[in-house]
């Protein structure tokens, strides 16, 4: 279900390079507003452009940091790893390019889970990281997502997923991958069953698969501002149609008006927003 | 000698010897009570159709599977709930929007049995593909399928879907309407709930659009069916950065049903007739009449409590990755 086809994975692929090797001290150009700013200045306000608001990606790690009080991240599962099921090779071998993702992103796979405080809170927490691999769901971050969602229902810890996945399903692992969606839908089922809460955090991209299993489905739904988030990709789209797309299609504000998000949620307020949350419903 | 002019759709190429053979031998049928020269041509040509099918279909590759089952003449939803059941009683209404035709619903008896019927449609004539969307469904579909199978659940009646779709429709509408939304419900739903659920796919199993009718107690495939993450075309464009390695994708994504057995995901596959579903609606509606009996009398004999359990586990165990602790020593 990587429906985000050919040119926009290339054009993300690219920004994400571009994004990962800005040295600090350097004068960057916004994807949003197209100004030029000051690098160190968009970290200050973690990686939100100053001018107009735009939020840049931020890795799985620095998310974590973001939300969770300080140093209070337990990682969960850590020791999975992907594998080749398919012995799938495009231009290059799934098996090469997991090792290159690997040692490009320093992570072993697409997303990261653990508990931590939020305010002195314990939480079950997840995030993927849209850098490998596009984000794409693969058996490892199914595995340990499912995990994830299983142990915030055993030890009745609120659940926050943070979504960021231009690619949906990850077609590289082929069905396997496309069966993770049922798998952490199906432990999402059972953990609202014993009464849970999850909040469901969507970043620029949430796409495919993605999109359509575990990012739905949160008791809540926040966004960061202008995020892509959807089904099929805007190319697939206008492909089918061949029509233009109205101006903001997909984007977290569109996905607002239409009644699939609860709030947008500004980055620099995603921690307090999740806390406050959490202290409403009790949980 | 023959005056049919013989021509396979575009990617049917591979089975023009066996429409040779077919025309010829219509054309001999044609003419009516034929004398002993006759009758022993059509007894050669029926046992050298045999042997062309045979060699033919004994080695479809993967991207010939996929034009087999999306072949204008294949068995659809409509064609099943013609000839393996008894009755069909159609039910519209999403409570919601609109009533969409690339899903179709209803209480249906399979041999006496009541059961609930959710099915993609893709329609035979142009018009009818038109109004089917060529079996993409839209959000409208999903929470039909939502609305009934929960129905089903409410009486106790197992619920039967047929997969076959390219994948659900990427439209504006169709995002606005939440189509990402709705089929995470569906699964969320379809794992929950205490009846037997049977899923077959029957023609095309497109990705999330067919997942989202797609979370059941036991999933079966037609042979010359597929069921994969993306079309071979998708992925063709992605990663080979054009539609024309489409074959190749196909062969990359491991998803017939020999494949999709062997990854755990796929519990049964229905053979199909000599030469495809497309050659015998009658003889492969009837292997599916047999199976859907056989395997509701099997599910109906296990407790809901247990049947929702074993269901979670079915998909609670998919995937494939290592244990680095246990790997490292
Ligand atoms: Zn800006």
């Amino acid at each position: 279900m990587a429906i985000v086809e050919r040119n926009d994975q290339a054009e993300t692929k690219s920004k994400v390079f571009k994004r990962r090797e800005i040295p600090a001290g350097l004068w960057i150009k916004c994807g949003g507003c197209q100004a030029t700013i000051y690098s160190k200045e968009a970290q200050k306000l973690l990686n939100v452009c100053p001018k107009c608001q735009y939020h840049f990606y931020v890795s799985a790690q620095e998310r974590l940091e973001q939300v969770l009080d300080a140093g209070t991240f337990e990682e969960w599962d850590n020791h999975l790893r992907p594998t080749d099921p398919l012995k799938f090779a495009d231009k290059k071998s799934y098996a090469e390019r997991l090792v290159a993702e690997q040692e490009r992103t320093g992570m072993t796979d697409a997303a990261m889970t653990g508990c931590g405080m939020i305010r002195a809170r314990r939480v079950a927490i997840g995030v993927t990281d849209s850098a490998f691999i596009m984000g794409s769901m693969g058996s490892v971050v199914g595995e340990r997502l499912a995990r994830l969602v299983e142990r915030a229902t055993e030890q009745k810890l609120p659940l926050i997923i943070v979504s960021g996945s231009g690619g949906g399903a990850r077609m590289h692992e082929g069905i396997l991958s496309l069966m993770q969606m049922a798998k952490v839908s199906a432990a999402l089922s059972r953990y609202r069953e014993a009464g849970g809460l999850f909040i469901s955090v969507l970043t620029n991209p949430t796409m495919g698969g993605v999109a359509a299993s575990f990012a739905s489905l949160g008791d809540l739904v926040f966004a960061e501002p202008k995020a892509l988030i959807g089904f099929a990709g805007p190319r697939t789209i206008k492909a089918t149609i061949k029509i233009e797309l109205p101006p903001g299609f997909q984007t977290s504000e569109f996905l607002l008006e239409h009644g699939y998000i609860d709030r947008i949620v500004e980055r620099s307020k995603l921690k307090s927003e999740i806390a406050r949350a959490i202290d409403y419903c009790g949980w | 000698m023959s005056s049919e002019v013989v021509t396979a759709a575009p990617g049917l190429e591979f089975e023009e010897p066996i429409l040779t053979i077919e025309g010829r031998i219509r054309e001999l049928e044609r003419l009516g009570p034929a004398n002993e020269t006759v009758e022993e041509e059509l007894r050669q040509l029926r046992r050298q159709w045999t042997d062309e099918t045979r060699r033919i279909y004994g080695q479809l590759n993967p991207w010939q599977i996929v034009q087999v089952s999306r072949h204008k003449d294949r068995p659809y939803t409509r064609d099943y709930l013609n000839l393996a059941f008894d009755e069909f009683v159609e039910l519209h209404g999403d409570k919601f929007y609109g009533d969409d035709r690339a899903m179709l619903t209803g209480f249906a008896k399979l041999d006496q049995q009541k059961v609930m019927v959710v099915g993609h449609q893709k329609g035979r004539t142009y018009k009818e593909r038109s109004a089917c969307h060529f079996g993409c469904a839209h959000p409208e579909g999903y929470r039909k399928a939502m609305g009934k199978m929960k129905m089903a659940e409410k009486y106790g009646l197992p619920i039967i879907c047929f997969i076959d779709t390219p994948g659900a429709y990427p439209g504006v509408g169709a995002e606005q309407r939440g189509q990402a939304q709705v089929i995470a419900e569906s699964m969320y739903l379809m794992s929950q709930l205490r009846t037997p659920i049977i899923c077959v796919v029957i023609g095309e199993g497109g990705s999330g659009g067919a997942l989202g009718i797609g979370v059941g107690d036991r999933i079966a495939m037609l042979q010359y069916s597929y069921y994969s993450v993306i079309s071979p075309e998708g992925c063709a464009g992605i990663l080979w950065k054009s539609h024309q390695f489409a074959p190749k994708a196909a062969e990359a994504l491991r998803f017939t049903s020999a494949h999709l057995q062997g990854f755990g995901v796929v519990d049964d596959v229905l053979e199909e007739p000599l030469g495809g579903a497309h050659r015998d609606h009658h003889q492969m509606a009837s292997r599916m009449k047999h199976y859907l009996t056989r395997t509701l009398a099997q599910l109906r004999e296990i407790p809901a409590d247990d049947l929702v359990q074993q269901r979670y586990e079915k998909f609670r165990q998919m995937g494939r990755f290592l244990e680095a602790d246990t790997a490292a020593t």
